[in-house]
């Protein structure tokens, strides 16, 4: 039976057309994937579907029933329509129960609450202590809070919004089995994703999305991740081309090491080599980076720390950290040179690099003139790419580069790093995707606990998770 | 040449948008005049002539209200630009006043190419040290400085009340003011007959000057890319994000202290109680009204100063509160932050 169904739905921001005449029926017991780049219409859908946004046309039935299109999200709710957003919802202060009662619209507060919660968990089988303080919670728990929330109102269909970004491996297999629970009670899940694997582990039927059309539309069988990338991309993606590792000088060299509370230990790192940070957020991945770039936020307590520069930093916030979004592009740029530059700045060779560099690492923008704000997310990084090869360093490190980024601008990204090193660029780049920190790197350090170890080079894919979760090794 | 550098095409639209709030003020005023029963007619074209209407209202009047304005406006300026807000000009004002007071009272003796710089720099040194606790307590201990520069500013009034009935008081001990400065001290009048003086040269190479900084040179840049994004100044570009801070506050100190060096030097020549008719909070609003750009704080300065002198003859002429003005400022205030608002929000 189908429980969601919309059809025809067609939306416009302004000049632009988000959604195309897009269609998207799921029916019980299935889990339904959503595919497609950023800007694709992916969200824009969901958001209509739970009464967020206003279509301009589009028929929806639930539960087999047509109904008028959500005008908000209460009305999404009350027809049995729960979201998963892709950023955490909850209130750090109160407890699971209390935040629970508040997404299902409880009279109840405090401890009544959470007696009322108990019930929910006990009923779903999401095991969570309805007192604890959200703030305590991990970043799974948090995500499987947020289920809690969007199912507590007896929910049939459960929308998620990446649900896995910020998730480990583990983790990310215990969300989808979560999921296909659900579904086989009876359930329907749409899914939004940019990893074709999770896709194939755990989707019934795909759906992709390119400029607000859908290119396709079928069972996942049969399927292989070049066909949906295909679909997304409207070509294939680029081959990469193999990169021979050569391990040059030794750039950064550390003894014994502790930046602020992280036991950092001994290692070198060597010019050419990518070096990959496997660390879920908070585990003392960010004091280890920014050590290594000098920063002062972060002291080094213990041991030794040498670090032959010029050094490039890539961080992990663009538009706070990196870029100075009321900026133009030309003084951003300016801004990661501003140590080397002259007493009086000659604007006019500023501005014509900056072009030059918007043209070579593929900016899409206004020019050099233009505000940083203006652009989007892929093409600020690709602006701070371009800004970090500008110093010609000997050693890059990039903390998360392809957050929130689609398959296109992250393969460009990765290409990007992997040219870095072919120059004799030492590369360190941090990422909580596993998979990312794999493809990309000679040698993988994980971080856990405020522990940095190396991995084994023959470590399996599992035993690198594992130790990014603080497991030890079975 | 300078121009051409800092006056993009949005700060040339920011000028048109506070010509036009500037015209939408002053036709606010007429009809709140109307609407209390005075001659409208009579009390705008008295602002007018109070202000444009004469050479002698030009120069002796107008020019000579903006410049206090425009320096204050320009020590704002440079605080805004690093991220900071001095709420306190009014208090480096009167130290600067003070201070050049004090210098211009012994510089009989000197020329007036010695005594003169001798005496301004005095002024700005009291004022960027007015800016010391500031500093220490915004950099060691975190205190705002929106909070310790204004209060200050009672301290400041504080001590220029201690100057004119003690140490600078009049030999004959019976105002509450000082001596009058020695000539050499005196900045030379401009225009024979009118009270204009050097001082208004002086703020117009200033705000150059300032334009220049801000916008050509390394040290411009990292102030105003501190102010405008403190955490990836500091992680991007490796700036000293608190001794930046602590250089704009210091400079704007020494500007409103300046400030109040010129006025001494220009117009009073003897130091009294209340100097400022409150230039140290009107010129916030020239400041913002300029849009932190130093071109538009010269010409936000003038506009300020023209309806400063106007409502003298407003209230001369047509018998009409000199405060009414104030409504005109606040409503060109008001007008721009509203429009100012709805570009951002169509942006």
């Amino acid at each position: 039976m189908t429980l969601l169904s919309l059809a025809h739905v067609t939306k416009t921001f302004g000049p632009t057309l988000a959604l195309d005449n897009v269609s998207l029926d799921v029916a019980a017991g299935e889990v339904h994937a959503l595919l497609g780049e950023n800007g694709a219409g992916k969200s824009t859908l969901l958001h209509i579907a739970y009464g967020l946004l206003c279509a301009d046309a589009g028929s929806m039935q639930v539960g087999g029933q047509p109904c008028e299109l959500f005008t908000s999200p209460a009305e999404a709710r009350a027809a049995g329509i729960g979201m998963v957003h892709q950023h955490f919802t909850s209130i750090p202060a109160l407890s699971v129960g209390e935040n629970i009662a508040l997404a299902a619209g409880w009279p109840e507060t405090g401890k009544r609450a959470e007696r009322r919660a108990a019930s929910v968990v006990a009923r779903l089988s999401l095991p969570l202590d309805p007192t604890a303080l959200v703030s305590a919670l991990s970043v799974q728990l948090r995500q499987r809070l947020e289920i809690l929330k969007a199912l507590a109102a007896d929910a049939r269909v459960l929308l998620l919004d990446e649900p896995s970004a910020v998730l480990a491996p583990r983790e990310v297999r215990e969300l989808l089995q979560t999921l296909r629970a659900f579904a086989a009670s009876g359930g329907a899940v749409v899914l939004i994703t940019h990893k074709l694997d999770e896709v194939f582990a755990a989707a019934d039927r795909v759906t992709v999305l390119r400029r607000g059309v859908v290119t396709y539309s079928s069972p996942t069988a049969g399927q292989t991740p070049a066909t949906l990338a295909r679909a997304m991309l409207g070509a294939d993606l680029p081959r990469t081309a193999p990169r021979a590792a050569v391990a040059g000088d030794v750039v950064v060299r550390a003894e014994s090491l502790t930046v602020g509370s992280v036991q950092a230990g001994s290692f070198e790192l060597r010019a050419g080599e990518i070096v990959g940070v496997a660390a879920i957020e908070g585990n003392g991945q960010r004091e280890l980076l920014r050590a290594i770039v000098g920063l002062d936020e972060v002291g080094v307590v213990g041991g030794t720390l040498r670090v032959t520069g010029p050094v490039a930093f890539v961080p992990e916030d663009r538009t706070t950290e990196g870029l100075i979004p009321e900026f133009s592009l030309a003084e951003n740029v300016l801004l990661g040179m501003v140590d080397g530059a002259d007493r009086w700045l000659n604007w006019s060779a500023i501005r014509a690099r900056t072009a030059t560099l918007l043209a070579e690492f593929d900016v899409r923008s206004g020019g050099p003139d233009t505000a940083a704000s203006s652009l989007s997310g892929g093409n600020q990084q690709k602006l701070l790419f371009a800004r970090a090869f500008e110093r010609a360093p000997r050693v890059l490190v990039a903390e998360d580069p392809t957050r929130g980024l689609d398959i296109l601008a992250t393969h460009e990204i990765h290409e990007r790093l992997r040219e870095a090193a072919s120059l004799g660029i030492a590369v360190i780049v941090h990422s909580a995707d596993l998979d990312e920190v794999l493809a990309l790197a000679d040698r993988v350090f994980v971080v856990a606990n405020g522990v940095v170890r190396e991995m084994p080079a023959a470590a399996s894919r599992d035993a690198v998770g594992d130790a990014m979760l603080g497991l030890s090794p079975q | 040449m300078i121009v051409k550098g800092f006056l993009t095409r949005a700060a040339r639209r920011d000028l048109f948008v506070t010509a036009g709030a500037f015209i939408l003020g002053l036709a606010l005023l007429a009809l709140f005049l109307a609407l209390a029963g005075f001659n409208a007619g009579t009390a705008i074209s008295a602002l007018w002539r109070g202000a444009f209407g004469s050479w002698y209202a030009l120069t002796s009047a107008t020019l000579v209200r903006a410049t206090p304005l425009i320096v204050l406006g320009l020590a704002f300026t440079l605080a805004s630009r690093g991220g900071t807000l001095n709420i306190g000009m009014e208090g480096q004002f009167a130290l600067g006043a003070t201070a050049a007071t004090w210098a211009g009272l012994h510089a009989g003796s000197l020329p007036t190419l010695i005594a003169i710089p001798w005496v301004l720099s005095c002024g700005a040194i009291a004022g960027a040290a007015w800016m010391l606790l500031p500093v220490v307590f915004r950099l060691r201990f975190g205190v705002t400085e929106v909070i310790t520069t204004l209060l200050l500013n009672f301290v400041a009034d504080a001590v220029v009340s201690f100057a004119v009935t003690g140490p600078l008081q009049e030999p004959t001990h019976v105002y509450p003011q000082s001596a009058t400065i020695a000539v050499s001290a005196q900045l030379p009048k401009l225009v024979d007959g009118a009270r204009m003086h050097l001082g208004l040269p002086i703020a117009l190479v200033l705000a150059a000057l300032l334009g220049v900084l801000l916008w050509r040179s390394r040290w411009g840049f990292t102030l105003r890319a501190v102010g405008a994004g403190a955490t990836a100044a500091r992680v991007s570009g490796g700036i000293a994000t608190a001794s930046v801070i602590a250089t704009a506050l210091l400079w704007s100190g020494a500007i409103a202290g300046l400030g109040g060096a010129i006025e001494v030097t220009g117009v009073s020549y003897a130091l009294y109680q209340n100097l400022s008719p409150g230039y140290g909070f009107t010129a916030i609003a020239v400041a913002l009204l300029g849009r932190l750009q130093p071109l538009g704080v010269v010409v936000a300065g003038l506009l300020f100063g023209a309806l400063e002198a106007g409502a003298g003859a407003m209230q001369r002429d047509a018998g009409i509160p000199a405060v009414a003005v104030q409504v005109v400022e606040a409503v060109v205030i008001l007008t721009l932050v509203v429009l100012t608002r709805r570009g951002a929000a169509e942006r």
